[in-house]
């Protein structure tokens, strides 16, 4: 049995903070857990934190964007936010730019983008 | 090899004078006195020591000495030959006291120059290297001094790139840039590219990644400082920049990022003169 990464509730967004190193096993856990609590709880938004991530392979760079398209599936918006320098740099390395993720720098820029694009407004 | 000690002050008074002349006055008398005098006392024990044997333990002081001198010359600019030649001066000091002719000096006379010509290989070797320390910490000097991050405004950064775009630079300077990022919590970055003589394929591509890296970060970025003939270059390349927003001057690339931030520039029409 592999860990699971929880899923935390504030208002009508999921939080996810990703506190372990991934694996492939847990990445498929998340994704599942992430679509049904999206459904269950009516989520409007997604923000997933990877401050603590430091080694990405190509598998989670498509697994974020996986996510990302699921949630927009079902009507929620996905921010991923904190990504390391290291890590960035890592994903456009392998090639990845993470087209229809939106990202912000820390967790409160993060959160402040959602409720800017629930409440309709003007998006920078 | 008598010869050296009996003779030792004649021959030393020649070869300073030798060397002095040919580096034209640029190092004082006094100091080349001093050198070649240790470096004499030096190789007289050297060879009573080890003989020929100039990688040997015997001539480890002459060594050090020799690693000193051309350390210094390399320093000051002199040339390799110039630095050779403080040490080949001594062969032409030694000719005089070889008038009388005997085979037994002639033979000792070759045996010392070959030892002679030894130590200047060395010297030279010494001076190279020592350059390409000074190139290798020049450069490193100078990617640190070219890379600078700078605040412009609460939430906006700005990277000056000045001089040649390379692989290795345009690492640092992503590095820098995101790390900066990080560090101020700015949403903004614009990377001036107006001291950039020239930009290709490679570089185009490198700042392509950088953005798309500080976009994955949740920053945006902007490119300024395109000159006109580098806008023509990187169309006649067919290089696509995308939804990459580009500006002609670090001032327009500012107020747009003021903007995006939703600061407002307003003009006073009174505060004009």
């Amino acid at each position: 049995m592999t860990e699971r990464v929880p899923v935390l509730r504030i208002g009508d967004i999921l939080l996810v903070s990703i506190q372990v190193d991934l694996e492939d096993q847990t990445v498929l856990d998340l994704q599942e857990d992430l679509a049904e609590q999206i459904v269950a709880r009516a989520a409007r938004g997604v923000v997933i934190d990877i401050t603590a991530v430091e080694i990405v392979d190509s598998f989670v760079g498509r697994m974020l964007a996986t996510i990302a398209s699921i949630s927009r599936l079902l009507d929620a918006e996905t921010v991923v936010v904190g990504m390391r320098p290291a890590v960035a740099i890592t994903l456009v390395e392998l090639g990845l730019s993470l087209g229809g993720v939106r990202t912000a720098l820390d967790l409160e820029k993060g959160l402040a983008l959602l409720r800017r694009s629930a409440t309709g407004a003007e998006l920078p | 090899m008598e010869l050296l000690s009996t003779d030792r002050e004649k021959i030393t008074s020649e070869w300073i004078d030798g060397v002095t002349s040919s580096l034209q006055g640029r190092i004082s008398k006094a100091e080349v006195d001093r050198e070649l005098r240790e470096l004499y006392e030096a190789l007289v024990q050297g060879l009573r020591a080890g003989g020929e044997e100039t990688r040997g333990d015997g001539f480890s002081e002459v060594r050090a000495l020799l690693t000193e001198l051309s350390r210094n010359r390399a320093r000051q600019g002199f040339t390799p030959s110039e630095t050779a030649i403080s040490v080949l001066a001594l062969k032409q000091a030694l000719e005089p006291v070889l008038r009388n002719d005997s085979a037994e000096e002639t033979t000792a006379y070759l045996r010392l120059g070959r030892a002679l010509d030894d130590l200047a290989l060395y010297t030279v070797e010494v001076y190279t290297r020592t350059r390409e320390e000074i190139i290798s910490s020049q450069a490193a000097q100078l990617m640190e001094l070219s890379t600078p991050v700078v605040k412009l405004w609460e939430g906006v950064i700005a990277v000056p790139l000045v001089g040649t775009l390379d692989s290795a630079r345009t690492q640092v300077v992503m590095e820098k840039l995101l790390q900066a990022l990080v560090d101020t919590g700015s949403e903004q970055a614009i990377i001036d590219i107006t001291g950039v003589p020239a930009v290709d394929t490679q570089v185009a591509q490198h700042l392509l990644k950088t953005v798309v890296a500080a976009r994955l970060m949740g920053a945006e970025c902007t490119v300024s400082g395109i000159r006109p003939q580098i806008a023509q270059t990187i169309v006649a390349l067919g290089i696509e920049f995308g939804d990459i927003v580009t500006k002609a001057t670090l001032a327009d690339a500012l107020q747009h990022a003021l903007r995006k931030s939703g600061v407002d520039l307003v003009t006073h029409q009174d505060a004009r003169r």
